[in-house]
């Protein structure tokens, strides 16, 4: 009966501080200042939990085993069930804890938000006024990662390279399903999300060649959608760059539809070339020809849609990529899209807009529609005067099936 | 791939073609295995002409004892499916290195993963959470029946069915390749076309129906049926827990369920809630679920702080300390749980403010439940505390459980989640929770609560060598899981190319075999404990020395509960009894009202388990046909006003006296 | 707490505990409802936030009769009322009287259920069926949801009927019109809801 369940303590700790110097864990030893700074303020937690934590687990084993049954010297009160001293004690300490931990949060929460430029490149280096940042535009594919450098004009499958000490503005998105993109040693995760934008900024302060993933489960190739994340310096990464554009393969919109089409464990592979408007048209869900495009749309239905016209201006998917077998819902119609009414000049005007890139302000947006994506002001007002006016004149009746 | 391609849909039986069995020599041994078993089981059935037995006296029993062991005993059935999963992808992540695809593809092990996590918490911590609830909550608050009894056996047929759904998914089709939540646009039409996740609906749908009802059910129970003198500060603190869990099921569960609604409407009739395509917001479905999934969180441990305060008052001999407390803590945490969803997703990109927000109300939520803790250290605190196998198991949730709550609030801090989310640190965190908290409570409940059910002790050794196993077992499984989160690797991960992991995930497969053998011990001392149950008999009714009013009835209870009905003065009802000299009631007996037993249940259920399936397989004049006898019989069944009926007085003399004279022998 | 002065004979109480028989039907009903309404409250949040997503095709103005939707209205307003009327001669006794408020019920409530099928069927046939966009999906989910509440009350409308017609009003009977009662004027109330939200503010 004397059986006290230490074990469980021993164990945790011992096992903890063993597997803590037999590993590398890279969550712990990051080689960028976001995850370096995501780290501290991990460790800080647990430090401010433990606090707590420590007394409790201590006191437990103390107490089971100080008032055993058999251990007739200590004290019994069988009544005992009420202490306002202890009462304010268990209630405020754990409540002082949560407020150092809560105003932590705060302040660590918006310093370290994915969507907010770096202040700073390393504890020991300032961000520059004129610091330009690297862009990088990723598209999650099942399954595989598609980087495009806008800058540069070059596009990668499965690898990345960035210069260290440059912050790099990552814009993400995803062609069929949600997915998250990790690289544990540079910054936290971020979703990406189809016909959705997400934003993040990180750094890379090592060179070195480190491990990037997708952390979010996104159907059968999921675990081979690993990629190398190079960080090297200015020079490594031109280098790096004039020899993707040495190739000779150019990513176009043909190419893209047929490189999202579901492949497994893909090697890296380089473009050379890369259409300037595919990401937007990846984020918009445009890429195929004569789609409507998110953008387009959504400043059509805050005019309140196309009316019954509208209504009719679909067309069949005829070369959906998720398409595998009866993808007819067993109770409805053949899936269908809309069909862009934009002229080629609008789409140009639109994407023109769309590009502009401004940092995105997202305060004052519904949590419940997250639409990251830029309101299309311009555009907006652009449709308002012209298409939407034409389309209605003239019944889009060209655009109808 | 076992999906076969371009399925073609016949009227007769839908898309259910000779494709649909799955060729996998994994799931033929196991249905070998299953129907050897369930034949065996049949012929035993038949030779000891129990058929009858089970029919007239469980299977259409509206008396909420029978009905809560029935739950514990389907969730343990399908606790040994769901820890079944659970080894064969802890050997497959143990495998898959250095180049090797382990012995799953990703269809299989896509499947494994997601019904692991379904099946645990839809039917397995559920029945057990309400499996305890149904079996005590009359008896603490001195009631003959819950309100409804004839929706009680209803409900725990629907959770039934819904298991049924899910088991049928291994032998015809597949089960969603989802994960447990089903997200889309991966549980949409064009990602998962085939059964899987049809199955995860329809299985989830029909015990959902179960579970609200069950929730009603008991909320109303203690609302109405609570013993006189019994006020709500005076009801025992296990009921508290329940009442607030049954709150939380009342107003989640429907939730759920337009949610599932909406996912359905988007694979059967093609509309666009979830979609990408024509303004749908897969975003939605995933504050919707989580809007629903936080509570059932809460759902599920509620009930077992309950269990854990009742053992340590009972095993310190000593009243609860902070009883008051206790209960604002439990409110406090009931209506917090509606207000955090949004942790588990911080890496959608809601903002700062909206992140911090989330953390910071995830945070206070330690606070209740940090007094929760305390609560109990004082309880334990000038008392005389005997190491019986529930106060082990408390003690081990008390240790286990402050590691998994730290580590649950680290993952509240959105930076740090941005590091953690979906890792095996997050993997490693609830388990922490829910084996620490709902298992070890389920264990320590059935530990404490066996002799009233059955009348005799549960064996000490073999309940000793489970209790080992499972501990330690459990800290060798998923203390390595944290390393691996923190070494940056995801969960649902099949296949890994590092080799420095390797040595981690054996170390957790030992973990999980240690468990196993915790598991089987756990089985061994049921069965030796019913081989011998003559040599551990309960003759008094109260074995532990209880403080609360189900220990005031014989063990196992008359199928009325209570001869007389109990008088509430203050808490610990039956210590003040005891006390007062007054244990036992005295007085000329009446006739009982009791509820009727009634078959209704089973076969509303059993049609509605054959119309999901027949809408998982398109089978439409099945599930019409399904669907209008359900309603047909539903009505019928409204028919029916002779529902109850009177114990004669006489048999209650002699059951009372009866109990007397055990009680007399036992002392 | 025990205190000296209780006699044993005050912990049990030898004659049954009266628990008023119904009391925890009426309770019951009232949470189920509370449940039901959640669901509702979830097609209300997921209208509200898929309203505007027309996808590029018609939106409420170019969709939605109000003058048939405000006779529909009307239709299960003055149900509601007659369906008051049957409970005032069920309270008096009056077993003929009930029935034949009953019956009206039944009228408009099916009258009701005409209106919304023909609107439905209407917009399918115009090519705005629940797959064109997410506003009509979630239209179609809401309106629809209520539409099957409504044709469930109806069935049980008319067995309550059947049953009252053979039993009388015995006190069982009366407690399920009662239930049946609270159900129907809760259809109300989320009807006003659906009106206001999808219908009025949507052509307004």
């Amino acid at each position: 009966m004397r059986n006290m369940p230490k074990m469980p303590t021993a164990i945790a700790l011992a096992s903890s501080f063993l597997f803590l110097g037999a590993c590398k864990p890279v969550v712990l030893a990051p080689a960028g200042d976001i995850a370096e700074r995501q780290k501290d303020l991990l460790i800080a937690s647990t430090g401010l939990m433990l606090i707590i934590i420590i007394p409790v687990m201590a006191l437990t084993v103390w107490f089971a085993w100080k008032y055993r049954a058999s251990n007739r010297d200590a004290t019994y009160d069988p009544n005992w069930d009420h202490s306002t001293k202890f009462e304010l004690v268990i209630w405020s300490a754990p409540l002082l804890i949560i407020i150092c931990l809560g105003a932590l949060t705060w302040v660590g929460t918006h310093l370290l938000d994915p969507y907010r430029p770096l202040d700073r490149l390393s504890e020991s280096q300032d961000i520059a006024e004129d610091h330009e940042p690297l862009k990088v535009e990723v598209v999650a594919l099942d399954w595989k990662w598609l980087f495009i450098y806008p800058e540069q004009g070059i596009a990668t499958v499965n690898e990345l390279a960035v210069p260290i000490n440059r912050e790099v503005e990552f814009s993400l998105t995803a062609s069929s399903v949600m997915n998250a993109f990790y690289i544990p040693a540079m910054a936290g995760m971020i979703y990406a999300m189809p016909g959705m934008e997400t934003k993040l900024h990180g750094v890379f302060n090592n060179e070195g060649e480190y491990q990037g993933l997708a952390s979010h489960y996104s159907g059968a190739g999921f675990s081979g959608m690993r990629f190398k994340a190079h960080a090297t310096d200015e020079a490594g990464f031109e280098e790096w760059v004039q020899k993707a554009r040495d190739g000779d393969t150019a990513l176009t919109r043909e190419e893209y539809l047929q490189l999202e089409t579901p492949s497994e464990n893909v090697p890296p592979r380089r473009y050379a070339r890369v259409d300037p408007e595919l990401f937007d048209r990846a984020v918009n869900m445009c890429v195929e020809e004569n789609k409507m495009c998110m953008a387009e749309m959504m400043a059509i239905d805050d005019q309140g849609g196309l009316g019954r016209e509208g209504m009719l201006n679909i067309q069949p998917v005829t070369d959906d990529k998720h398409a595998r077998r009866g993808t007819k819902p067993v109770l409805g119609h053949t899936p269908f899209n809309v069909v862009s009414i934009c002229n080629p000049a609008e789409a140009a005007a639109m994407f023109a807009d769309l590009g502009t890139d401004e940092p995105v302000e997202r305060r004052g947006r519904e949590i419940m529609q997250s639409r990251a994506l830029p309101i299309p002001t311009t555009l907006f007002q652009r449709l308002q005067d012209t298409t939407i006016r034409d389309a209605r004149a003239s019944g889009a009746s060209e655009q109808k099936l | 791939m076992a999906v076969p391609a371009n399925v073609e849909t016949t009227f007769l039986f839908g898309r259910l073609t000779l494709d649909a069995i799955p060729k996998d020599p994994i799931v033929w041994a196991t249905f070998v295995v299953v129907a050897i078993g369930g034949a065996a089981l049949v012929w035993a059935l038949t030779k000891y002409r129990l058929w009858g037995y089970l029919w007239h006296e469980w299977f259409t029993s509206v008396d909420h004892k029978k009905i809560g062991i029935m739950y514990m005993i389907l969730g343990l059935i399908m606790f040994v499916r769901g820890f079944a999963d659970a080894i064969m992808m802890r050997l497959q992540q143990a495998l898959a290195f250095g180049g090797s695809e382990g012995y799953l593809n990703a269809h299989h092990y896509d499947q494994i993963f997601t019904a692991h996590g379904v099946i645990m918490i839809f039917f397995v911590a559920m029945p057990f959470v309400t499996g305890i609830m149904n079996y005590l909550v009359p008896l603490q608050i001195g009631a003959r029946d819950v309100s409804f009894p004839f929706l009680n056996n209803f409900s725990f047929w629907m959770t039934a069915g819904g298991a049924i759904i899910v088991m049928a998914s291994l032998f015809l089709g597949e089960f969603a390749q989802t994960g447990w939540l089903a997200f889309p646009p991966l549980s949409g039409l064009h990602k998962s076309p085939y059964v899987g996740v049809d199955y995860y609906i329809w299985g989830l749908q029909v015990a959902g129906v179960g579970t609200t009802l069950s929730g009603i059910n008991l909320l109303v129970t203690i609302l109405k049926m609570r013993a006189p003198g019994m006020t709500m500060m005076k009801m025992p603190i296990f009921t508290w827990t329940s009442f607030c869990t049954n709150i939380l099921i009342v107003a989640s569960f429907p939730v759920l369920t337009a949610t599932l609604v909406l996912l359905t409407l988007d694979r059967y009739v093609g509309t666009n809630f979830f979609t990408n395509d024509l303004g749908g917001n897969p975003m939605m479905y995933i504050n919707l679920i989580w809007i629903w999934g936080h509570p059932e969180v809460y759902i599920l441990i509620l009930p077992l702080f309950g269990v854990f305060s009742e053992v340590t008052s009972t095993f310190s001999g000593k009243r609860l300390f902070g009883y008051t407390s206790m209960v604002y803590a439990t409110v406090c945490i009931t209506v917090l749980s509606y207000l955090v969803w949004l942790h588990h997703f911080f890496t959608m990109g809601s903002g700062a403010s909206v992140n911090s927000f989330f953390g910071i109300t995830t945070m206070i939520i330690s606070i209740p439940t940090g007094a929760k803790i305390f609560n109990w250290l004082f309880t334990m605190y000038q008392g005389r505390v005997r190491f019986e196998l529930p106060m082990m198991w408390t003690i081990a949730f008390m240790l286990t459980f402050t590691v998994g709550g730290m580590t649950g609030v680290l993952l509240a801090v959105p930076p740090a989640d941005f590091v953690l989310h979906n890792s095996l640190f997050l993997i490693a965190h609830f388990h922490n929770v829910i084996i620490g908290g709902v298992l070890f409570g389920s264990f320590a409940a059935i530990n404490f609560w066996w002799p009233k059910a059955f009348g005799f002790q549960l064996n000490q050794f073999w309940g000793k060598v489970s209790f080992w196993f499972w501990v330690v077992g459990f800290w060798v499984a998923f203390m390595p899981l944290y390393v691996l989160g923190l070494m940056g690797v995801t969960r649902r991960m099949r296949v890994f190319d590092d080799p420095s992991l390797q040595i981690w995930f054996i170390i957790a497969g030992i973990g999980a075999v240690m468990i196993a053998i915790g598991i089987a011990a756990m089985f061994v001392q049921f069965g030796v404990s019913i081989w011998k149950r003559n040599e551990n008999r309960d003759l008094t009714g109260d074995p532990w020395n209880g403080r609360t009013l189900e220990w005031a009835t014989s063990s196992p209870p008359a199928h009325y509960n209570f001869a007389f009905t109990p008088v509430v003065h203050g808490l610990d009802a039956y210590a003040d009894m005891k006390d007062a000299g007054a244990a036992r009631g005295q007085g000329k007996y009446l006739p009982i009202h009791m509820p009727r037993y009634t078959g209704s249940g089973v076969i509303l259920a059993g049609l509605s388990t054959v119309c999901g399936m027949a809408l998982i397989w398109y089978v439409w004049w099945l599930a019409a046909l399904s669907f209008i006898a359900l309603v047909g019989y539903a009505i019928y069944h409204t028919f029916n006003y002779d529902r109850d009926y009177y114990v004669p007085a006489e048999e209650v003399r002699l059951t009372e006296e009866a109990h007397a004279r055990q009680m007399a022998q036992g002392a | 707490m025990s205190t000296p002065s209780t006699q044993p004979a005050a912990y049990w109480e030898v004659e049954p505990h009266h628990h008023e028989d119904g009391a925890s039907t009426n309770i019951g009903f009232w949470v189920y409802l509370m449940s039901d309404c959640l669901m509702f409250a979830v097609l209300f949040a997921t209208f509200g936030v898929l309203h505007g997503s027309y996808a590029a095709g018609p939106g409420p103005k170019e969709l939605f009769d109000l003058e048939l939707v405000a006779l529909n209205t009307a239709f299960l307003l003055f149900s509601s009322i007659t369906y008051g009327f049957a409970m005032l001669c069920m309270a008096r006794d009056d077993q003929r009287g009930t029935l034949r408020w009953l019956g009206i019920t039944l009228v408009f409530g099916l009258l009701f259920l005409a209106v919304e099928l023909y609107e439905f069927h209407h917009l399918i046939h115009l090519g705005a069926g629940p797959q064109r966009s997410a506003f009509l999906s979630s239209f179609f989910a809401l309106v629809g949801t209520h539409g099957l509440h409504v044709a469930f009350g109806s069935i049980w409308l008319v067995t309550l009927m059947v049953q009252v017609n053979r039993k009388g009003l015995i006190p069982a009977n009366k407690r399920r019109l009662s239930c049946l009662s609270l159900f129907w004027h809760f259809l109300d109330v989320i009807w006003i809801g659906v009106f206001t939200l999808v219908y009025l503010m949507g052509m307004i």
